[in-house]
């Protein structure tokens, strides 16, 4: 039972981290209809500007809010460059200029910081504290982060009118720029949002796999697992399944297959959820037009 | 359908270039460029079956490298465990990939799109992990993964080892582009591209969908299988760190940068993925997946039906070649092409408008 | 009697299919024009293509003299033209509250837009009843009202409506328009109405153009042309 426990709690803590990167590929999904297979890769590359504005002397938070301000502004560049011709693009296009995204930030990253393995601080020292030790002192501050994240961009979409106009642009762009909005930014900017979440999300993540330019793939994987079970076109959806990837994962990985397969898992809820119910546990029925 | 000049001139055409690539490199490079050259092939193969699935078929694959590691390891392991000869596996290597393609064929008939191809990168991130699984690591070698010896030329003809594994992979190369071609052409390939570009279209057309595109999928695993069987052998090594995600992704870069639905295109794609890490590397470690992501992202702004619709339209119009060899180059990736969906149903020309878009999401 | 819109010889179209072949037409400040003609005329192409949503080809716009033909969506948006879409354009997953407040996107003015909402709950107190539901769950008749309102919010100059009666039964439509004479008698609004429905529109407005196949072949005073019988007869079927 204690083992249960442990595992549900560490499996919100990863929970957390996954709804994060989900929610970032939620939104630009809703936004923009694509799938940013390169949000991973952008993450690591956030986490590794952390780690050098950190090894350079800057204290954690303070090398925090710069990373998330920098890959705020890289998301934005990266959408109005390069994604704004691929918005009508046809999806195989689309899908290769992603693919592309991805292996350029790729290599970019291990060409800046090269190969090796390199551990990433935590903030939230000490072993494990509460619960009687089922949870360490990284696992309950990463989930508080994640948490006020998710809370954070719950209450700016729900109540700004900045939140407002990019869910009408992502809902209806031609009725937004008949009420005056500059639906392409709004595109540029849920971008910058998606990257900073991203990056947030990686440097919760490093302390505990460890940095290499290949650090996020298997996150991705669970992030993707979670916005699918969750409704690839809902926010609040994604969230929760990025929590249940991360408790099922865990549960899983101590009690059916071993911690060596877990991420067989995370395809075949994948798959399960494509094939059972595609639009996700809280998504919107996907309809094919004639 | 007219069987005179294009096509005979297609066929010529190819079969030339075959022979010179049997008969030339053999006599004049060298063991190391052969190498290079068999896996060109291989490589060339693999990129064939994907395009078989995306490009012919529309049907968006980031996971072929999971096909190319199931026929690796056939073989491997059979040569390995069971003492199979190399060219036996080739067939068993064929079925099996065939096989599991169709089984993920099945549900990949619900999806479209994006969320196949979201479906099949997820599957090649887990492979390596899939492969390193401890209740197998008898038979798979595990982490260390499997050893196998390099075939001998047969009949003790005094070639080297590597010129005969180049003319075997050859061999088994232009039967399977000889294979692709004539089906793409025939029925089944108008079939496959109807459903390609106006899937709800063909099916009213009576296309049976569910069976085309798992047949589909059969037959592109089956090629990239046999690849990975080849490649295998040239390498004589295979282990799970090898078949990384970005395995497909190469694929992918090849298939797209070489010209998504072109036979030939698959040969400029292999070509592509073999000698650029190469000379990439040189400059760093970095340098490969750059230049694959800067190339590809140019590719898909510049010119979207990759190097072989480029080739092709040029040498069209120096040569003001007819549009009938246009027919197998559907050179707009997800346009509609009413022509397909007619034809495959033996309808005669004309019928259907054209309704545009790509099927799926 | 200035015109706030002028078109002239405009000519817009879709890709390679033209649709407008050079029209003349304008709207008088403060007063309600009527664009009327049948199905494919190019009535909502014209709307369009004042909003900037569509390929001008030739000829230019004119707001307030000033020239908005090549202006980007947005930019005219801001100059004060509100656009009613045909199909409402509701923002469908939002409640009729964010529906109403991104009509008022543009505005600073929070004491100003306060009022505007309780004028517009004036005119439509259905929207009051439904602040919270989510738009889709409208009616179709209460969606209009909706578009309307949210065009309202933007304290528009000028109001271009498209097709309101479209889908909607006799019943609502008349009370849709029964208020539209309300507002356009309190808001000192231009409007111009795109309508299939030909008598509607002739009640409501001052002038009058009958659009056929991308061409104005019907231009003048609307009491003149509802009094035509031949008019009547020929172009607008009754």
């Amino acid at each position: 039972m204690e083992g249960v426990l442990h595992q549900v709690l560490s499996g919100i803590a990863s929970g957390g981290i996954y709804a994060s990167v989900a929610l970032a590929l939620v939104m630009i999904y809703q936004a923009t209809h694509h799938v940013n297979f390169a949000q991973g890769e952008m993450a690591t590359l956030s986490t590794y500007i952390a780690l050098t504005l950190i090894n350079a002397g800057l204290s954690y938070w303070i090398a925090f809010v710069i990373t998330v301000v920098v890959s705020f502004i890289l998301g934005v560049l990266i959408e109005r460059i390069l994604m704004r011709p691929m918005n009508d693009a046809p999806v195989l296009a689309s899908v290769g200029v992603f693919i592309g995204l991805l292996l350029i930030i790729n290599a970019s990253t291990g060409w800046m910081f090269d190969y090796t393995i390199k551990t990433f601080p935590t903030p939230f020292s000490g072993g494990p504290v509460l619960f009687s030790g089922y949870v360490s002192g990284h696992e309950l501050g990463s989930t508080v982060v994640t948490l006020v994240v998710l809370i954070a961009v719950y209450l700016f979409f729900r109540h700004t009118k900045l939140g407002l106009a990019m869910r009408a642009a992502a809902f209806n762009p031609v009725s937004s720029r008949l009420v005056g909005i500059r639906v392409g930014w709004m595109l540029a900017l849920g971008w910058g949002l998606a990257a900073g979440i991203g990056a947030i999300a990686g440097m919760m993540v490093a302390p505990i796999v460890f940095l290499d330019p290949n650090m996020m793939a298997g996150i991705l994987l669970y992030a993707f697992a979670g916005a699918l079970l969750g409704g690839i076109d809902n926010p609040l959806g994604a969230v929760l399944g990025g929590f249940a990837v991360g408790i099922i994962e865990n549960l899983a990985g101590a009690y059916l297959v071993g911690t060596s397969l877990k991420l067989t898992v995370a395809l075949v809820i994948i798959v399960a959820v494509l094939v059972v119910k595609p639009s996700g546990l809280f998504g919107r029925t996907v309809m094919s037009r004639v | 359908m007219n069987t005179a000049s294009p096509t005979m001139r297609t066929f010529t055409l190819g079969l030339a270039v075959w022979v010179f690539a049997a008969v030339m490199p053999t006599l004049l490079m060298s063991n190391y460029h052969l190498f290079q050259l068999t896996m060109v092939v291989v490589y060339a193969i693999a990129i064939l079956g994907l395009a078989i699935l995306t490009g012919f078929n529309g049907q968006i694959s980031l996971g072929h490298g999971a096909f190319y590691a199931i026929g690796a390891y056939v073989t491997a392991v059979l040569m390995y465990q069971y003492n199979v000869p190399y060219w036996a596996t080739l067939p068993v290597s064929a079925i099996v990939c065939a096989g599991v393609g169709f089984l993920i064929g099945l549900p990949a008939l619900r999806l479209g799109g994006l969320y196949l191809a979201l479906t099949t990168f997820a599957l090649a991130v887990a492979v390596p992990q899939i492969l390193k699984v401890n209740a197998l690591e008898d038979l798979t070698g595990g982490v260390q993964g499997l050893v196998i010896d390099k075939p001998d030329p047969p009949f003790g003809i005094d070639m080297s080892a590597d010129q005969w594994i180049y003319l075997f992979a050859l061999g088994v190369g232009g039967l399977l582009f000889l294979l692709a071609w004539n089906i793409v052409r025939g029925r089944t390939g108008r079939a496959m591209m109807a459903v390609r570009d106006h899937a709800l279209a063909a099916e009213a057309m009576g296309i049976d969908i569910a069976l085309l595109k798992t047949r589909t999928f059969a037959l592109s695993a089956l090629y990239t299988g046999v690849a990975g069987s080849l490649g295998a052998i040239v390498i004589q090594f295979v282990a799970p760190d090898s078949f990384s995600i970005f395995v497909s992704i190469y694929f992918f870069v090849g298939l797209l940068v070489g010209g998504v639905s072109s036979i030939a295109g698959a040969i400029l794609g292999g070509a592509f993925i073999e000698f650029v890490p190469n000379l990439a590397e040189s400059v760093s470690k970095a340098a490969p997946g750059a230049v694959y992501g800067i190339i590809l992202i140019a590719v898909m702004f510049l010119m979207p039906s990759g190097a072989a619709g480029a080739i092709g339209s040029l040498v069209r119009r120096s040569f003001r070649l007819g549009t009938k060899s246009a027919q197998l180059r559907a050179t707009e990736v997800g346009g509609a092409s009413a022509r397909n969906v007619s034809a495959a149903a033996g309808v005669a020309h004309g019928a259907g408008s054209d309704a545009g878009g790509s099927s799926g999401l | 009697m200035s015109a706030l819109l002028e078109t002239k010889g405009l000519h817009a179209g879709y890709g390679e299919t033209r649709v407008l072949h050079g029209i003349d037409f304008s709207v008088e400040q403060g007063g309600v024009t009527a664009l009327l003609g049948a199905n494919g005329a190019g009535k909502t192409t014209t709307l369009r293509a004042i909003c900037g949503m569509v390929r001008i080809t030739g000829g230019e716009i004119l707001l307030a003299n000033e020239k908005i033909d090549g202006k980007a969506t947005e930019d005219i948006v801001q100059r004060g033209v509100a656009h009613v879409p045909d199909g409402r354009g509701t923002f469908v997953e939002l409640t009729v509250e964010e529906n109403l407040r991104l009509g008022a996107f543009l505005r600073n003015d929070r004491v100003g837009v306060a009022e505007d909402f309780e004028r517009v709950f004036g005119y439509f107190p259905r929207l009051r009843e439904r602040y919270r539901q989510q738009a889709g769950t409208l009616s179709g008749g209460e969606q209009q009202m909706l578009a309307i309102a949210r065009a309202l919010l933007l304290r528009p100059k000028l109001l271009l409506l498209d097709e309101p009666s479209f889908g909607l039964a006799p019943l609502i439509v008349q009370e849709i328009f029964g208020i539209m004479h309300q507002i356009r008698a309190d808001e000192g609004v231009s409007i111009l109405l795109v309508e299939q429905n030909a008598s509607l529109a002739l009640d409501i407005a001052e002038q009058a153009y009958l659009l056929e196949t991308g061409r104005i072949v019907v231009s003048g005073l609307a009491a003149e042309i509802r009094r035509d019988d031949s008019i009547r007869r020929s172009y607008l079927g009754y």
